[in-house]
């Protein structure tokens, strides 16, 4: 028998001992974290400390009134909200497709010496400032989408959502103007800053997939189509719906653009379609100008719920990200 | 020499997995302080009936570059159905690099290059109008490292090369087909009641096997094995050289090894590779197992399996 050294069978302090310059490195960088970490909170409770005095004067209806008519003093943000959803799931809707063959082809069917050019290029639609992306879409986009427009309604109007009210595309003249300025066209141009954003994501999670997995499939007589369904999209699953999510909240966050676009209307019906609509950071970008003070302490509430959004948004995405493929399933 | 190791060897090993190998034994060569342990050979079992399977495999003046490197220089080599080839060598001298010609994934390597001719039943697989995905389909390949799709389950792993070549199986057949290969890998009895599991959530030897069993569904006429017991222990090293025994009269298997032992134990013909210094690999002897391990022509073989290498 060994004869016991301590006394108590407690677990001990593991802490080993630091260096200096260890510990000034990690009290600077903890330092940085927690600076970026209190400046998102503050921005958070500025934005939520214009809830008081709107809420005060508008009441509950702030959340529930669509119209936003300061003279009259009505002010709500429902259409808003419902406008900034729209407006960005459409634009996922054509980016996701776009940006995951983009992230496929860049990843495993492009040749190697082209893959830098190509994923540069992809990057560098990021680097393009959305005001760019308003003008294309107002001068060059809405003048072919208008189109194509007329034509969903055209043959898919009985459906609601493809319904354009008053732009009978029958008539001997099409009533365009009923197709222009609309939701739907705003979400083009919004798209077109989804996709380098998702496209990053999708691209790095698909390049690690493990190259001895890939071989596995290879040597079976796989096709590369075979490699990436059986190796790939399993192994990036989390970094297509992260990388999605990543996107959509830069949609939802998406100002001048939309502002550019979209002519201003506050109806809660979902007509993409159709002329008009609203967001709420365009909502924003058009009334804090004439705002009095109350009223903008209601355009920064409604930033407020944005920032909300955003930040569900952005935290479930980092969060389906971050969860790697590890544990059980992997390595034993 | 007893059946059972003593207490003592017991000890030296892992005791967890000694007590239910016992034919696992340790040895201590004289002038050497190292602890070996081997392995007996795999029971080999007699033709079958119905003839010997597989194809056969010629390879004619090899030559292989990875870009301006040239790291094999023409090697020929022909091997026969019913006969187990080992590739031996020291690290680095082209060996796994020649198996990787053999179901062309060499070339799936950016900027691999090769010459010569490499004839599958004489036709060579590099020829115009050879489709990459029916020589791999033919030649199957197992890995160093296991390699089985981690979240897919067991019967999905199995079944992985019918659906990614398109082989379209009725269920009935198939379910017949998963279990004749995962029999035939010697992993049957072991999953039988969890083939639901994934296939990540096997240990490492269970997972080879099951790679093995993967590359046997889509019937094969040559299996590549390209190191595969070296992450493995030795009572899943044992069962793998069982399996190779079992499937050598079905499809020609080629393996490559750094397991002199190994070597000895599971092939009957031997190819010895040797890179000098700075210079690209070849064959220096190839011939019967048995010649190359006890009457060696080369000196440079004879130092080799001797584990005189320097």
């Amino acid at each position: 028998m060994t004869v016991s050294l301590h006394t108590a069978d407690l677990p001990r302090s593991l802490r080993p001992a630091r260096s200096r310059g260890d510990r000034v490195f990690r009290f600077g960088v903890t330092g940085v974290g927690v600076f970026v970490l209190v400046i998102v909170g503050a921005i958070g409770l500025f934005l939520g400390a214009q809830l008081v005095p709107t809420l005060r004067r508008y009441g509950l209806h702030f959340f529930t009134q669509n119209q936003w008519v300061p003279n009259r003093n009505i002010i709500g943000v429902s259409a808003a909200v419902l406008g900034t959803v729209e407006v960005a799931l459409i634009a996922l809707l054509i980016a996701f497709p776009l940006a995951l063959a983009t992230a496929l082809y860049i990843s495993e069917y492009a040749p190697v010496r082209l893959r830098s050019l190509l994923t540069s290029l992809v990057d560098l639609m990021a680097a393009v400032p959305s005001i760019v992306y308003g003008v294309w879409g107002v001068f060059v986009l809405e003048p072919h989408a208008k189109f194509i427009a007329r034509w969903l309604a055209e043959y898919a109007g009985w459906f609601p959502l493809f319904h354009v009210a008053g732009g009978d595309p029958h008539s001997a003249s099409w009533p365009q103007s009923r197709y222009v300025a609309s939701a739907f066209i705003a979400s083009l141009a919004v798209s077109m800053m989804v996709i380098p954003l998702a496209c990053a994501v999708m691209r790095n999670v698909f390049s690690q997939a493990p190259l001895h997995e890939r071989e596995a499939a290879l040597a079976l007589g796989a096709t590369r189509w075979g490699v990436v369904r059986s190796v790939v999209l399993p192994f990036g699953r989390a970094g297509i719906v992260g990388g999605t999510m990543l996107g959509l909240g830069r949609a939802l966050g998406e100002t001048v653009a939309v502002l550019l676009i979209i002519s201003p209307a506050f109806d809660l019906s979902l007509h993409p379609l159709q002329t008009g609509g609203i967001t709420i950071s365009s909502l924003i970008a058009n009334g804090f100008n004439e705002a009095t003070s109350v009223q903008l302490s209601a355009l920064l509430a409604a930033g407020f719920v944005l920032f909300c959004m955003t930040l569900a948004v952005n935290t479930l995405a980092a969060m389906i990200v971050n969860r790697s493929r590890s544990g059980a399933a992997t390595e034993i | 020499m007893n059946d059972r190791p003593t207490l003592a060897e017991l000890i030296e090993i892992q005791p967890s997995s000694a007590p239910t190998a016992p034919t696992v034994e340790v040895i201590r060569p004289s002038g050497s302080s190292a602890t070996v342990t081997t392995i007996a050979p795999p029971a080999q079992r007699p033709v079958p009936s119905q003839g010997i399977r597989g194809a056969h495999l010629d390879a004619v003046d090899v030559s292989a570059w990875f870009g301006p490197k040239k790291v094999l220089e023409r090697v020929s080599l022909s091997m026969e159905p019913g006969v187990v080839t080992a590739l031996i060598g020291p690290s680095g001298c082209g060996k796994s690099t020649f198996l990787r010609i053999l179901n062309r994934m060499h070339e799936s390597v950016p900027g691999a290059q090769l010459a010569g001719e490499v004839r599958l039943d004489g036709v060579d697989i590099y020829g115009p109008g050879q489709r990459l995905t029916d020589t791999r389909k033919q030649v199957g390949m197992v890995f160093q490292k296991p390699n089985p799709f981690p979240t897919m389950s067991i019967v999905d792993n199995v079944a992985a090369g019918l659906r990614l070549t398109g082989t379209k199986i009725d269920r009935h057949a198939r379910a017949e087909l998963i279990e004749r290969c995962l029999t035939r890998a010697g992993l049957w009895t072991e999953v039988r009641d969890r083939l639901g599991d994934a296939g990540g959530a096997l240990s490492g030897g269970q997972q080879q096997r099951l790679c093995i069993a993967r590359a046997l569904a889509v019937e094969p006429s040559v299996l590549l094995m390209d190191e595969p017991c070296s992450a493995l222990d030795p009572s899943s090293t044992r069962r793998i050289e069982e399996t190779i025994a079992e499937l050598r009269y079905d499809v020609t298997i080629i393996i490559v090894t750094h397991n002199m032992q190994q070597a000895a134990r599971v092939s009957q013909q031997s190819a010895f590779f040797l890179a000098e210094q700075g210079q690209p690999g070849g064959v220096v002897e190839a011939g019967e197992t048995e010649r190359i391990f006890g009457d060696p022509h080369d000196r440079r073989t004879a130092d080799y399996v001797h584990g005189r290498f320097g």
